[in-house]
């Protein structure tokens, strides 16, 4: 027994040794964009306390435009997917409507390759609606959700018939009952799918990148690429740790908050049976 | 209330059915579905920016591609990148799993330590961990400098690049395939590993002989997960190499964006994102065989 105890603790100091070292980028990233520019990088800051690298990256890039962009994507494109979402996921749970396997081959086909890859024929259909460098067109390859039908499904089918035929019963209509009995029982999923939906689109890169070409849409993350590349960004670690910090603090401190949900959020989208 | 015979509820419902799925099917096939016979397609025909439409030359792009040392190159760091991540990250994810799932103070610190990396974007990522492997300056060097050996300036040697890149995404990735495998360890009952432990087993035999079997399913779907993710993930070749040195860090959606993005050879990008299409499907497939009864409609 004693035995049994004393690797029980060694397990629990390994363990946090090695979430010490799983800190240490962000330790670093933190620690360096207060403290004042050196050219000897240290672990731990060495110097003063200082805002003045987020005051500088904050006037020298437009992250102000570039929050709003980011937000109005993050948001716009969950309000839609929960509207398009809720309805498919209600027709395809509780209906069982004939040729519905034909919309099921559809969703297993995004499943399997998602939009990311298909980079080039989508920015062609883009620039054919002519919606290059706008905010719609980053959403819009994102408005029909596999992941959300699935999830929202899911939940649906688990709800027990009897409330709805109470409320048919009751004279509502479907689109009454999709939104009045189903969509409020079904409260935890949209909870996960919200949390996959906007820390995707929140840390999203490559079609941002693809869609826009001026500050007035770019989002965050577009703009940090542009300014870590940018001349003057060369060597200038704390100046891109301060901007990196700007970008990834709402999440971080959201995923701080609410560690678990994010978490049981993560592991229900993993579509599994 | 109206009455309706069972034919026409019947055709009713089938109605409000295709007009509830018909927004997001709409996008899905004009997102989804088409772009992917779209690349197909224009795989087969010789379209570059300027052009008034694609003309068809059969073969030839693939030809050229399989004729080219670039493309194998290319094939070769995508499959070695894949490999040299979602192996180590599985074990690591598993790893993590078994701790965490210890009852102990400290847990949920440890949890949350493995687990913020998922949620930062991989261009913070990349533009953080470039300095980190920065020549000399960087925390790395500096670490092997302080240990008295050379320093390495890993993303510009050609045998280092992937690696490194390597050692961020298990980094970036671990803690999210620990949640997959945190999951299927707590589905397992715990009367299971009570019975075996009732008949003498020690902790290492109930995990590796009661375990490790049972997780197979999670096994398959993370296994699943984490190469679409190495995949599709490329955003850290943007920030930190663009490929360099001498495309020793090119991977395959870094190639399909070059050659669509900054060379607009249409045909060639569509070649590739069809090769990708592939790698994708041939992935998904082991899935989708042994799960094909549960996953299905019900």
């Amino acid at each position: 027994m004693k035995k049994k105890k004393a690797i029980g603790t060694m397990i629990t100091i390994f363990a946090v040794l090695l979430g010490l070292l799983w800190l240490i980028p962000l330790v670093w990233l933190i620690g360096t964009a207060f403290s004042v520019p050196s050219f000897h990088m240290t672990l731990f800051p060495t110097t003063a306390f200082t805002l003045d690298n987020i005051k500088y990256v904050w006037n020298a890039v437009p992250f102000g435009t570039y929050y709003i962009n980011t937000l109005i994507l993050v948001v716009c494109t969950f309000v839609v997917q929960f509207v398009t979402s809720t309805m498919a996921a209600y027709a395809l749970g509780v209906l069982d409507f004939k040729g519905s396997a034909l919309v099921f081959a559809v969703i297993f086909m995004q499943i399997i390759i998602p939009n990311d890859v298909l980079i080039t024929p989508n920015f062609m259909t883009l620039s054919e609606l002519k919606m290059v460098n706008t905010k719609i067109g980053m959403m819009l390859p994102f408005y029909g959700s596999a992941l959300a039908i699935f999830l929202l499904r899911q939940h649906f089918k688990s709800i027990p018939r009897a409330l709805a035929d109470a409320a048919r019963i009751d004279g509502a209509t479907t689109w009454q009952t999709i939104w009045r009995v189903y969509m409020p029982c079904a409260k935890p999923a949209y909870l996960s799918f919200a949390v996959i939906s906007v820390s995707y689109h929140w840390n999203n890169y490559l079609w941002p990148l693809i869609v826009t070409n001026s500050p007035a849409n770019r989002t965050l993350t577009v703009g940090l690429a542009i300014f870590a590349k940018s001349k003057e960004a060369n060597m200038q670690w704390a100046n891109v740790c301060a901007a990196a910090f700007i970008i990834i603090i709402p999440l971080l401190l959201a995923f701080f908050v609410a560690q678990k949900q994010f978490m049981s959020s993560f592991v229900s989208a993993g579509i599994k049976e | 209330m109206k009455t309706y015979t069972k034919k026409q509820r019947e055709l009713k419902k089938n109605l409000v059915g295709w007009l509830l799925v018909a927004p997001s099917l709409a996008f899905m096939l004009c997102f989804t579905v088409w772009p992917i016979f779209r690349s197909i397609y224009l795989s087969l025909t010789k379209y570059r920016m300027g052009m008034a439409k694609p003309e068809w030359i059969g073969f030839e792009n693939y030809i050229n591609l399989f004729q080219s040392g670039l493309f194998w190159k290319v094939m070769g760091n995508t499959l070695y990148f894949a490999l040299i991540t979602i192996i180590p990250s599985m074990v690591v994810g598993l790893f993590l799993a078994t701790i965490v799932n210890r009852k102990s103070r400290l847990t949920g610190f440890v949890r949350t330590a493995y687990f913020y990396p998922v949620i930062m974007p991989m261009i913070a990522i990349a533009s953080i961990w470039m300095f980190i492997y920065m020549a000399k300056n960087g925390l790395w060097d500096q670490f092997l400098a302080a240990l008295g050996r050379k320093p390495m300036n890993v993303l510009s040697s050609k045998k280092t690049v992937l690696p490194a890149m390597a050692v961020m995404y298990v980094w970036k990735e671990a803690g999210y395939l620990m949640v997959f495998f945190l999951s299927g360890i707590q589905s397992i009952s715990e009367e299971v590993n009570e019975a075996a432990r009732i008949d003498g087993a020690g902790s290492w035999t109930i995990f590796h002989r009661i375990t490790l079997p049972l997780l197979a399913p999670t096994f398959l779907f993370v296994s699943t997960i984490a190469l679409t993710n190495s995949f599709k993930l490329v955003d850290h070749v943007v920030i930190m190499t663009e490929g360099a040195p001498n495309n020793a860090s090119t991977l395959l959606l870094y190639y399909i964006y070059q050659q669509g993005f900054t060379n607009f050879n249409y045909g060639v990008s569509s070649a590739l994102t069809t090769v990708m299409l592939l790698l994708l499907m041939v992935v998904a497939l082991p899935r989708f065989l042994s799960q094909d009864k549960k996953i299905h409609y019900n």
